[in-house]
């Protein structure tokens, strides 16, 4: 710690840190613009001009930029001083001089940092009498709109996008004052995290044309604190709502998940709850074909009737319900007849990751931690597709060892234009695994592409050269030498990750990712082992039961069961529809529970309206174990409501005796002792601040009397929320609220998001109170689990057998955020992927078809050939319509089909 | 007695008084233009709707009676999609006027607005959208803002220079 006196006040601060960062974490006010606290300093915009003086006798000082001096122990500065605020206010206005008059059209008025930049520096009128320059807008793809006229040259998107994201296709163009941020040519922007830049960007050149499809002000939403169900790292958000419809989705600060950012998936992929294709009220199908809607009370009683008369009901839970629905579940039809909708392939995987990340005796890192690794050895995932805010961070981690250079020379951290001036572009020590050319591959010092077996010997191969008491494996040279280079990076680092998953559904690389990981943990390495898991709550549900989808259908297809109650789960996207369909041919009734309308629910006997994470409240547990909490955002005008509330519903036998989300919380622990720490994912429903609940609404929240007037003259009484301390109004606690219960992040006189820095303890740093989340399983001290052994055998290429292995999309592989537009329009069209030479062999041209023979129905595909394939092996995507229910990998011959 | 007769003359004294009942509604009074009456919507000298649907007057109202949602035409072009005013909430303080950017919403000197019915004091676009400028002419908020919403061109404003030509460094 430092002491440094600002305006004659003694403050202690962090010593290294520069001021700018310094005097926010005091709390102090100082404008600023191209300085962001994941971007740190470049010095571009000089707003953040203090005076700095050299000592007590110092009375006239000089004027520097807060963003690029060094806290030093003693120093003397001044934000009050007239140079300082004249200088503040004179640079704004000359930022402001291109700035068009576009604030009533602008998406980003009300939450614009320019606005409140220029507010807070008293820059109130503009004497600029010339004209403006202009710039034309591209087109920049379905995500973000681009109005380049508002632009004050700040430099930050391209540092986020070039420098952070390592986007390739946006750049900076022109000179003086003519500079441009765009693309080279209009076109859709390639990067999986380019929408980051609405938030990034202090004005309004990039905002979210999502939102921009339902615009509504940040005063006028009703917010949520949420966590993004389209992966399984459970990224932390911000859900809005407006007049009954989700508007738009922003990142919420988490200081151990995702940091400042989310990916497009997370961000423009909520527009399934919007979809046409939502169920509104209970239906009922009898005879098959001939819906009919029920009222509420009516399908309760229905559906209870038809579970009393029943021989036996069973329950299929689902990952991508929340713990307290699936935990409803199996309290409604008991602990036997309850069934993870998964196949059992799937779910022995995830409990394999969880086996081994309580024995192996190797930490798991949380998202964030994984960028402070410096050697990194990804196994068999495409991060990027997979779980794509991993990749972001393995970006950084891959600058930390280049970035030891620039420590040597004592360049600080936050000094990011010298970091990069030493760094040149050299790549730190990640070395990637995959089946095919990964999205993170340019950020690698060296990948292999091979067959999902051949990856896993590769870690085996790993392993044995790290110690030679694992079990090694027979390599080709040219991986051999790879396995010898992963080996040497390893080992010369201090803190080593080896990053797999579950991807490939291969228990091999599991296994020899363990291996690796205790390997380097043996030779006294502090090492990070991060899996990933397919969706939001795979682990959660699988710390929950072990019987799996196949003895589900087994035991209707046996006749013992002949109903089913099935929870947010398209069947027939886990197992091939022969299977599904002959389940549903054997049982008497099935109940449905989910948000959207799928094939498993055009064939239920009774659907119920489930809410997604919009209408409902619940807990999930991400891929390191953290059980994360999020929030019903808005009631609902129908009959939508979250499934462990329907499930309580048909549980009880007084309608009137519910249960709130507490109690079901309290019950689950009292079933299950070793989720205990869910109860501290977020405070509990009868918290208050002081008597206050937290308002869901921002206090300038408008409308209120005007908004249902069409309806009905008279205002409603605003909703209750029995389940949370949060409430659906905007009176309440205006201030800083735990973090897990913050739905928006607002400060006077910091309107943008960037009053993010109000809400943390120190800048970037956790947030007031902790970083939300619990986490439920820590690695022990020690190892118990001996090194695995199931290396598998040489592959062998069948002639006429072609194994055909997923290829995942970060849009479109995820089932829900695939119904959304805007990621529709980038989800290429189905494939098949085949080397060159295998597609020479098969006398294939691209544009042709091939038919794959999936249990006796030929699914045609057309062909794309993939040059980083190194051939043997096909890949289709995962979780497109033609490969719905797929368990890979598939083995099939492939026939051209004559088009 | 003294006071009896007094009162008495200065009752008769009064019928030579000018009259202050006004007969209305025969008989209107004088409303000067800036009275604050019924709020109306206002178009631009293009006969374009000057609402622009950016939510300050909602914001700024202080019981929230206005409700409205933004929406664009094929050019980009902001406008409502819809627009309402709860007149049976509405105060007619004339701060919703105040925060208006683009002299859409104004208040006129219009009082006659009672219902038996209170439904009927809720106002939709249809309602509040007048053909004219109101009380301030001349004025169209996409002639002077930056963005091209089919008004004028960029750069075609008359306090812009020509859009830059990003390339222009190149050889």
């Amino acid at each position: 710690m430092a002491t440094i006196y600002i305006d004659g006040n003694p403050y202690q601060v962090k010593d290294g840190d520069n001021l700018l960062s310094a005097c926010l974490s005091l709390g102090f006010n100082l404008t600023y613009f191209c300085w962001h606290p994941a971007l740190h300093s470049v010095g571009a915009c000089r707003q953040c001009a203090i005076v700095r003086y050299r000592d007590e006798n110092d009375t006239r000082g000089r004027i520097v930029m807060a963003c690029m001096e060094q806290v030093a122990d003693q120093a003397r500065i001044s934000l009050e001083a007239p140079e300082a605020k004249q200088f503040r206010a004179q640079n704004i206005e000359s930022l402001m001089i291109n700035h068009p008059h576009d604030c009533p059209v602008c998406d980003e008025g009300g939450e614009c940092h320019l606005q409140d930049m220029t507010v807070m520096s008293g820059h109130n009128y503009r004497r600029y009498r010339f004209k403006k320059r202009t710039h034309l807008n591209q087109y920049l793809g379905p995500f973000l709109h681009h109005e380049m006229n508002r632009c004050i040259q700040c430099y930050r998107c391209v540092r986020f996008y070039n420098d952070y994201a390592e986007g390739k296709d946006f750049g900076v163009f022109a000179a003086h004052d003519d500079v441009y941020f765009g693309r080279f040519e209009p076109g859709v922007l390639e990067n999986e995290f380019s929408g980051n830049l609405v938030e990034v960007c202090p004005t309004g050149v990039f905002t979210d044309k999502t939102l921009r499809k339902h615009y509504t002000r940040k005063w006028d939403l009703t917010n949520a604190p949420s966590i993004c169900q389209q992966c399984g790292l459970g990224c932390n958000i911000i859900a809005s709502e407006r007049y009954g419809s989700l508007r738009r989705i922003l990142s919420r600060y988490n200081g151990d998940v995702n940091g400042y950012f989310i990916c497009d998936r997370g961000r423009f992929g909520y527009e399934y709850v919007n979809s046409e294709r939502r169920i509104p009220h209970a239906l009922k199908q009898e005879p098959a074909g001939n819906w009919q809607g029920l009222k509420k009370e009516i399908a309760i009683r229905e559906i209870r009737d038809r579970i009393r008369a029943a021989r036996k009901v069973i329950g299929i839970g689902s990952p991508r319900a929340s713990l307290e629905s699936n935990f409803l579940l199996r309290e409604l039809v008991g602990a036997d007849q309850f069934y993870a909708g998964i196949p059992e392939q799937e779910a022995k995987l995830i409990k394999e990751v969880l086996h081994i990340l309580r024995h192996s005796g190797v930490r798991t890192p949380s998202l964030k931690e994984t960028e402070s690794y410096d050697a990194i050895f990804v196994l068999g995932e495409d991060v990027t597709n997979t779980a794509p805010m991993l990749a972001l961070s393995l970006r950084q981690a891959a600058k930390n060892q280049p970035k030891e250079k620039a420590r040597a020379l004592k360049i600080a951290d936050w000094n990011d234009a010298a970091i990069r001036e030493v760094i040149q572009g050299q790549k730190g020590p990640l070395f990637i695994a995959a089946p095919s050319a990964t999205r993170l591959d340019d950020a690698a010092l060296a990948t292999l592409q091979a067959h999902p077996d051949e990856i896993a010997k590769t870690g085996f191969a790993v392993a044995h050269q790290l110690d030679a008491s694992a079990q090694g494996a027979e390599l080709s040279a040219s991986t051999e030498d790879f396995a010898r280079r992963v080996a040497e990076a390893l080992l010369a680092a201090k803190k080593p990750l080896v990053v797999a998953g579950t991807s490939l559904y291969s228990q091999a690389i599991i296994h020899a990712a363990a291996n690796v990981a205790m390997a380097l943990k043996k030779a006294g390495k502090d090492v990070g082992l991060f899996y990933t898991v397919p969706e939001v709550n795979s682990m959660g549900l699988m710390m929950m039961t072990d019987q799996y989808l196949e003895q589900a259908f087994h035991q209707v297809s046996s006749g013992e069961a002949d109903m089913a109650i099935v929870v947010e789960n398209d069947l027939y996207r886990r197992m091939p529809a022969h299977i599904v369909d002959a389940f549903f041919q054997k049982a008497k009734t099935v109940v449905v529970l989910d948000a959207i309308a799928h094939r498993t629910g055009e064939r239920a006997h009774f659907v119920l309206p489930a809410g997604t994470f919009a209408e409902a409240s619940g807990t999930v547990v991400n891929n390191e174990g953290r059980a994360q909490r999020f929030f019903q955002v808005y009631q609902p005008r129908n009959d939508i409501q979250s499934s462990w509330k329907w499930l309580q519903a048909l549980a009880a036998d007084d309608q009137l005796a519910v249960a709130n989300l507490d109690e079901v919380i309290s019950r689950l622990i009292a079933c299950y002792p070793e989720l205990e720490g869910i109860r501290e994912a977020a405070p509990d429903a009868r918290f208050r601040v002081g008597t206050q609940k937290i308002p869901r609404e921002p206090h300038r929240y408008s409308g209120r009397t005007a908004m249902l007037a069409h309806i009905q003259v008279s205002e409603p009484k605003p909703p209750e929320d029995p389940d949370s301390p949060l409430s659906f109004t905007m009176e309440g606690y205006v201030g800083t609220p735990p973090a897990p219960l913050t739905p928006f992040f607002w400060s006077p006189g910091w309107n943008s998001v960037q009053a993010i820095n109000k809400f943390q303890i120190e800048v970037g740093g956790p947030l007031h109170g902790g970083n939300p989340g619990k986490r439920l399983i820590e690695a022990a001290q020690q190892a118990s689990m001996p090194y695995f052994t199931d290396v598998p055998p040489a592959v062998q290429q069948q002639a006429d057998s072609w194994s055909i292995w997923p290829a995942y999309h970060i849009f479109g592989s995820d089932e829900l955020s695939a119904l959304s537009a805007p990621l529709q329009e980038r989800m290429p069209a189905s494939y098949l992927a085949l080397s060159p030479a295998d597609a020479k062999a098969l006398q294939l041209q691209p544009g042709n078809s091939v038919e794959v023979n999936f249990h006796g129905q030929a699914i045609r595909f057309p062909i794309i050939i993939k040059p980083d394939l190194p051939g043997g092996y096909a890949l289709v995507p995962k979780g497109w319509e033609a490969t719905a229910g797929w368990i890979f990998p598939v083995q099939s011959t492939l026939k051209p089909v004559q088009a | 007695m003294i006071s009896h007769l007094r009162s008495l003359w200065l009752v008769f004294k009064h019928m030579f008084h000018k009259r202050e009942t006004v007969q209305y509604p025969e008989e209107k009074p004088y409303l000067p233009p800036r009275w604050r009456g019924r709020i109306v919507l206002t178009r631009d000298p293009d006969g374009m709707e000057r609402c622009v649907a950016c939510y300050l007057c909602a914001a700024a109202c202080p019981v929230d009676c206005i409700s409205l949602q933004a929406t664009e035409d094929e050019n980009g072009r902001r406008y409502p999609e819809f627009f309402r005013i709860n007149f049976s909430r509405c105060i007619f303080c004339g701060y919703c006027e105040d925060a208006c950017p683009t002299y859409a919403i104004q208040l006129i000197p219009d009082f006659e607005m009672a219902e038996y019915d209170r439904q009927n004091l809720v106002y939709e676009k249809e309602h509040l959208l007048i053909s004219g400028q109101g009380k301030y002419h001349g004025y169209n908020f996409y002639r002077v803002a930056g963005v091209d919403a089919g008004v004028k061109a960029k750069g075609a404003g008359e306090k812009e220079r020509e859009p830059v030509d990003v390339r222009k460094l190149l050889p």
